[in-house]
């Protein structure tokens, strides 16, 4: 075995990657089933090793306020959550967006609406990628499908964060937070000295030294004209971001007859159900989105020419299906699989929603255009 | 080679533990493995589960709906898991505590009197090993040395000097299964 190949969960994974990245804080308050991500640092303390702060906050409101506040001083900054816990933090991540913040926040989503259950979900998807907290902004939101990503997505984040000076979150769930797998951890980094930081971030609030002016961070503009300037800048980074940082993973996408879209962990469960499949002759290829906004509508345009279907399988009652309708608009029909509230299917029950959504259905009856 | 795998009991049996000292002796022996546990309230009292996942190529679903190989440790977990063993696999149960036994005549069904063996040995902490030494009897996917290994790394520091009271759990195990 290979002594940097470590098993642990996709929590500890996330924990253990913001030391090694150099994050400068974690501010976080427990929640099921992400909690292994502050417990992992508390036991880790690398306040003693990198100086990375770990807070254990009075709440999501306070954690997200201390991310803004560490934030404008150029550090590197995160807080996790799960659903309940992240709508705290909406107006939070607002004001982190509209104060042009790079910040790492990381959603394990568990079945909602409400407290919910604390069993895996992605009905967190429309409130990731639509907005979530008020006005006109977006974040980068990367959707990892195993451990190893949930140990690379921390610094991915973090790196495209400080490139267009925008939140991030980290899109996962109960099963890739929960489950333990491989994973190889990235190398330790150093974290910036203040030097570094003022140099990299002459925006942040640092002190006057070295400047004529000091430096302001807030999200308030009351005068209406500049604020629509703001937002004209701040809708010139979105483009930036759309035309380059659109990821995502196709399989089997070649000679398929039938598409499934999928993100996350239940991404996997349709490989397997897709591997099962495939032993029968039936060919279906599956399209993994890993940025969720931006949104690889371009890949799945692409992939879905000669499809005979679509099958949009996701945990919760059909959100990334708008957008994998807008990608293709009416040129092949598009089905929703999903299960709510904390239930995962198994890879039969894929199977079985796409035999009854369009292999086993008579041409004839088919949607025409 | 691949063996899909349900461990099921009472939160408190050790089923978590037990598959995650198979989890480490896969990663001990250069397996791919995954590790997905019910997680939540039913680990303090109710049924609790782990499906865990040994193959040598890149596994994809961590969450299934058969399996190869199941060891049921009570009622509720026999009930809920007898029908999900594929035809041809392995269920491995402790008869103690069990009212209605399996009875599929497609599956090997191999009861293991580990409750019996566990008050013997005067070792109650180790139930959960003897079920793993049987399940290593049944399906050889990691030798023992690896799983001795992975004891090691699953178990904190403080608790190292229970390996070998471990180790004999598991051989008694192995032991235990009647050819």
């Amino acid at each position: 075995m290979k002594d940097n190949v470590k098993l642990m969960k996709g929590n500890e994974a996330i924990a253990h990657a913001a030391i090694r990245y150099g994050c400068d804080g974690y501010f976080g308050y427990p929640i099921t089933p992400q909690s292994e991500v502050l417990e992992t640092l508390e036991a880790e303390m690398p306040w003693e090793t990198t100086g990375m702060v770990v807070l254990q906050a009075e709440s999501e409101v306070a954690s997200i306020n201390m991310v803004y506040g560490g934030a404008a001083t150029g550090k590197a900054v995160m807080t996790s959550s799960s659903s309940p816990g992240v709508s705290l933090m909406q107006e939070g991540i607002s004001y982190l967006a509209a104060s042009e913040l790079p910040a790492l926040i990381v959603n394990v989503m568990r079945g909602g609406p409400g407290l919910g259950t604390i069993h895996p979900s992605q009905s967190d998807y429309f409130q990731a990628t639509k907005g979530g907290g008020h006005g006109d902004y977006h974040l980068i939101v990367l959707a990892p499908s195993t451990v190893q990503e949930m140990a690379d997505f921390v610094g991915l984040g973090f790196d495209l964060a400080f490139k267009y000076r925008t939140p991030a979150m980290i899109l996962a769930d109960g099963v890739v937070g929960q489950m333990m797998e491989k994973v190889v951890l990235p190398e330790q980094k150093p974290r910036r000295t203040d030097e570094e930081i003022r140099r990299q971030c002459p925006w942040a609030v640092t002190g006057k030294e070295g400047r004529g002016k000091r430096n302001v961070v807030t999200s308030l503009e009351l005068d209406s004209a500049v604020m629509e300037k703001n937002n004209e800048r701040f809708q010139r980074t979105y483009r930036e971001i759309e035309k380059n940082e659109v990821r995502y993973e196709a399989r089997y996408t070649e000679d398929a007859e039938y598409l499934i879209v999928a993100f996350g962990s239940i991404a996997r469960i349709c490989a397997k159900a897709i591997e099962d499949l495939r032993k029968e002759g039936v060919r279906v290829g599956l399209i993994r989105p890993v940025t969720l906004w931006p949104f690889p509508y371009e890949a799945i345009r692409e992939a879905a020419r000669g499809v005979k279907g679509i099958l949009c399988v996701e945990l919760n009652a059909g959100q990334m299906i708008e957008d994998v309708r807008l990608a293709v608009s009416d040129s092949v029909p598009v089905r929703h699989f999903g299960r709510m509230g904390g239930i995962v299917p198994n890879p039969q029950e894929i199977i079985d929603a796409l035999r009854r959504d369009f292999i086993d259905k008579p041409a004839n009856e088919e949607e025409k255009k | 080679m691949k063996d899909e795998i349900i461990i099921a009991g009472f939160g408190g049996q050790g089923v978590l533990s037990m598959g995650k000292i198979l989890a480490y002796a896969a990663l001990e022996n250069d397996l791919e493995v995954t590790w997905m546990p019910s997680y939540g309230p039913e680990q303090r009292g109710g049924t609790a589960n782990v499906t865990v996942i040994i193959s040598d190529e890149p596994i994809s679903s961590p969450i299934l709906d058969s399996y190869d190989t199941a060891v049921i440790l009570n009622q509720q977990s026999l009930d809920k898991f007898e029908s999900k063993v594929k035809p041809g696999g392995v269920l491995i149960y402790d008869p103690y505590g069990i009212h209605h036994a399996p009875t599929r005549t497609d599956i090997t069904v191999v009861p293991v009197d580990a409750m019996e063996a566990t008050i013997e040995m005067g070792q109650a902490k180790s139930y959960n090993m003897i079920l793993l030494g049987a399940l290593l009897k049944m399906r050889p996917d990691v030798p023992v040395e690896a799983v001795v290994r992975g004891l090691k790394k699953a178990l904190p520091e403080r608790h190292h000097h229970l390996i070998p009271v471990n180790e004999a759990a598991i051989r008694k195990g192995m032991e235990l299964v009647r050819e």
